[in-house]
């Protein structure tokens, strides 16, 4: 009786515990995601009433405090353009090698310690290598061909690793049944795997896409402009950006109004979430699609 | 003859073919170990003759003041440490309390819905925070602390806090999930609660995955640029202690944002600006190498009691 009566109580403590714990855990994260929803409100709140014909298609006037962003839009496109047409081919070509050719040896795992590495490389000095080598050292001037290659370094590590995580998915049946039928390996990769992978390795260029589409930092010395009056005629000329000119405008320049900052802000967030949603939806419609 | 001929022609040329590619896609996989070293030798040709410019009592003084030629970087580094250290304070419960919601409590449409929303913190820019920092969050914090300014190392600790959150849920999720499913059946049978399940089983067990994903939040609260620059008031500063985090304060990385631009390529400035990148390549580059360690160590472990 005595006994039972001890068991039930610390039976209850531990019932109590458990719901206190989960309640705890539950609270962290509340307060984890609601500021997250608060930030995006916030600037969907501030930004929408700026949105115009004449915000996403003019040009700055007024010393940047009225008329449009077209500059920086269309910068964070070209941009964006030349850092996928860098990053996308050799990250892929890495991405293979790893999955389908190299052995497990202690070159491979140097290889993925130095993939980890350059993941974690701070963007600032991407944003120093690249002033060192590209605007300097291959004498490119601040241009947007030295921040695209800059860009494109700093964005093959999300590149490689998703392709090679999509790449790894594709049953090795497959593999064995190609070669079998006399294939050889590049045919194999490239007439089964590849197709196969293909939802797969999309997300991951669209996930480093808009890792380069919102950095700041490696572009400060190699390739954007304080303001320019004329669109960039060739790669080699300097560009607006969106994620510069927002930090322009929210720090060195007095009397601009919120409405121009908070404006600048959704536009750069839409693009940066649509990149985001775009390839959320690939993934998921993939993995219904899929039929192993 | 002349049809076969012209199929070992064929043949031929797909060998040769098949030799490039392979050769090409070869080269490709070596490029990552070759960028971290040509990223190291550059950072070293143009920082290290900061080390013969620079005396190094000065380098290692307290005083941040280029223009007169003081280039101690104790400031820098007394700022990235108290902000660095203030957004684990944030990122390191609520990053682990939200991944073992995610992984172990919460029921599967939850989980479907608060995995994308994590990773859509992630992709905010980090120049948007900086923006809502000054117009949002410094502001409030003055009013609320009763501070001279709001942009203080505290809003900055605040905001990378949010920054390494992600990291910090999405690793430790990979590592919580990892653990098999029968370590915990077996808690479950033996009378335990599902809370003394995670807190004496689950937990224990991904204990080196928790690590790794606290230290890769860590190195990214570090090398953060953009938002600290705009948030933290910039003062090059030796923090006084944790009251520090109510004072502005510059980091490593502000400070080469903040005056890369306007020194004249090859001055002594601009070797030191290189300087404290190296500093904070090498900073990164530990971190990597221990939490990448330590997966490497854990992956053998588990293939060990597998086997």
């Amino acid at each position: 009786m005595d006994t039972h009566q001890r068991r039930n109580s610390s039976t209850a403590r531990r019932k109590l515990y458990q719901r206190l714990g989960f309640g705890l855990l539950g609270l962290t994260t509340a307060l984890t995601v609601l500021p997250i929803l608060l930030i995006v409100v916030l600037i969907f709140a501030g930004g929408v009433p700026s949105i115009s014909l004449e915000f996403l298609t003019g040009f700055p006037s007024n010393g940047m405090r009225s008329g449009g962003i077209l500059p920086a839009i269309l910068g964070t496109v070209y941009l964006t353009f030349f850092t996928t047409l860098f990053a996308v081919p050799l990250g892929i070509a890495a991405a293979i090698y790893l999955s389908e050719y190299a052995a497990d040896s202690a070159l491979t795992r140097l290889i993925r310690i130095a993939i980890i590495n350059l993941a974690g490389i701070p963007s600032i000095v991407y944003g120093l290598f690249g002033l060192g080598i590209f605007v300097l050292f291959f004498n490119l001037g601040t241009s947007i061909l030295a921040a695209s290659l800059t860009l494109a370094i700093m964005t093959l590590p999300v590149v490689i690793s998703t392709a090679e995580e999509a790449l790894r998915s594709v049953p090795q049946s497959f593999r064995v049944v190609s070669i079998s039928l006399g294939a050889t390996k590049w045919q194999t990769v490239r007439r089964i795997v590849l197709p196969q992978s293909l939802p797969g390795i999309l997300t991951g260029v669209i996930l480093g896409l808009e890792r380069a589409a919102g950095e700041t930092a490696p572009i400060l010395f190699t390739g954007a402009a304080f303001y320019l009056p004329t669109l960039p005629s060739s790669p080699l000329d300097a560009t607006m950006a969106l994620p510069y000119h927002l930090y322009v405008i929210s720090t060195q320049v007095p009397g601009m109004p919120t409405r121009v900052q908070y404006g600048t802000a959704l536009v750069l967030l839409i693009l940066v979430l649509g990149l985001n949603l775009i390839a959320t939806i690939i993934r998921s419609r993939a993995r219904a699609r899929r039929q192993w | 003859m002349e049809i076969k001929l012209n199929v070992s022609w064929k043949k031929t040329l797909q060998a040769i073919n098949e030799q490039v590619i392979t050769r090409a896609i070869q080269a490709s996989g070596y490029s990552a170990i070759l960028f971290v070293v040509v990223i190291f030798i550059f950072l070293m040709r143009e920082g290290l003759p900061a080390l013969e410019e620079v005396s190094v009592s000065n380098l290692f003084s307290a005083r941040w003041y280029p223009i007169e030629d003081y280039f101690g970087i104790l400031p820098l580094l007394g700022g990235s440490l108290i902000v660095t250290l203030g957004a684990a304070l944030v990122a390191v419960p609520f990053g682990l309390g939200t991944a073992i919601f995610i992984a172990e409590i919460a029921p599967r449409w939850a989980r479907e819905i608060l995995k994308p929303f994590v990773e859509v913190m992630a992709g905010i820019p980090s120049v948007v925070l900086g923006f809502l920092g000054i117009v949002a969050l410094a502001p409030r914090l003055r009013v609320l602390l009763d501070l001279p300014t709001g942009l203080t190392a505290l809003a900055g600790s605040l905001l990378l806090g949010g920054i390494s959150i992600p990291t910090v849920v999405s690793v430790a999720e990979d590592a919580l999930d990892a653990v098999p499913r029968a370590y915990r059946d077996a808690a479950l049978a033996l009378g335990a609660t599902r809370w003394q399940t995670i807190w004496r089983v689950t937990l224990p067990a991904a204990r080196s995955g928790v690590i790794t994903a606290v230290m890769l939040g860590v190195g990214r609260a570090i090398g953060e640029t953009m938002t600290v620059m705009m948030v933290t008031g910039n003062a090059p500063v030796i923090p006084a202690g944790l009251a520090g985090l109510f004072a502005p304060a510059r980091t490593m990385t502000a400070t080469i944002a903040a005056e890369m631009g306007e020194v004249a390529a090859g001055s002594v400035h601009y070797h030191v600006l290189f300087f404290i990148g190296i500093l904070l390549f090498l900073i990164s580059l530990v971190i990597n190498l221990t939490a990448s360690a330590v997966v490497f160590r854990q992956r053998k472990r588990a293939e060990r009691i597998l086997s």
